[in-house]
């Protein structure tokens, strides 16, 4: 196996998901959008605690079933987590999606809008890992 | 119906997640430390997504409605503006401080990583505060 194969397989299968969340529900499978509409209590939300709640139970059934072990916790402090989380949820709030609204859902639907999202999240994230890896000099 | 097809997707989406490395917080940072040891693997977790995506979303929005809803639920929002550009950009520097980004991080609360819990706690602070501000902007 390659080292990509593992990674191309879960991508097909995210694509899959968001495809089945369009032609049943007719809803885009953004992850922030959906956690926000659950936690704000918009109107006729079982159904985005039903998809939170599968998000919890596909990886549990991943690794159980196919005896695979759980990810090294992180090496990182309970701040990093405090600070990461704070800018994950504000950055997708105001940027109106993620990873999976505007990259998986957003460019499947030529959206340039959620194109140039992806490039300026990847791009900043790139930035800031090198920043703290090699300037900063942390993990 | 439409909740039973939400937890399945769901559980798809969070199977996928699991399999491609996402939920690994050191892939990810590998996968973003593209000026250092670059681990350019879940580069293929988007790509492979967004080939299912861009294909099979021709097909889906070619109908007059999804299979369960009356109507596609699609943003109309074109403006690429700051608001846009600044959410991405501070969501990128989130995703780059710590490994996660909104989905992958809900899928992890089931490997029992306490920091796993902090991080989601402030991510939904951060996605308050960026309400509370975009509130402001609309004024």
């Amino acid at each position: 196996m390659f080292s990509y194969t593992a990674p191309l397989i879960g991508g097909l299968v995210i694509g899959a998901s968001a495809v089945a969340m369009l032609y049943f529900l007719g809803r885009i499978a953004g992850i922030s959008g959906i956690v926000w509409g659950a936690v704000s209590r918009q109107a006729d939300s079982s159904w985005r605690w039903l998809f939170i709640a599968g998000l919890l139970i596909g990886p549990l059934l991943f690794h159980t079933l196919t005896n695979t072990p759980y990810p090294v916790e992180s090496p990182l402090e309970w701040w990093h987590a405090v600070v990461g989380g704070l800018l994950v949820g504000f950055g997708v709030k105001l940027g109106s999606g993620c990873t999976s609204g505007h990259g998986v859902c957003g460019i499947g639907r030529l959206s340039t809008r959620s194109f140039i999202a992806t490039c300026t999240f990847m791009a900043t994230g790139i930035i800031t890992v090198y920043v703290i890896r090699h300037l900063v000099g942390g993990v | 119906m439409k909740g039973l097809v939400a937890l399945l997707c769901g559980i798809v989406f969070g199977v996928g997640l699991a399999v491609s490395g996402m939920t690994d917080t050191a892939k990810v940072i590998g996968f973003l430390d593209v000026f250092g040891a670059w681990v350019p693997d879940l580069a293929f977790v988007m790509g492979g997504a967004v080939c299912v995506t861009l294909v099979a979303f021709r097909f889906v929005l070619k109908r007059e409605a999804p299979l369960l809803a009356p109507g596609f639920s699609l943003s109309t929002n074109t403006a690429v503006d700051g608001r846009l550009l600044s959410g991405a950009a501070i969501f990128g520097i989130g995703w780059g401080v710590y490994g996660y980004c909104p989905g992958p991080a809900i899928s992890a609360l089931v490997y029992l990583d306490d920091k796993t819990v902090i991080f989601i706690v402030a991510m939904l602070g951060g996605m308050v505060l960026a309400n509370m501000a975009g509130k402001r902007l609309d004024q």
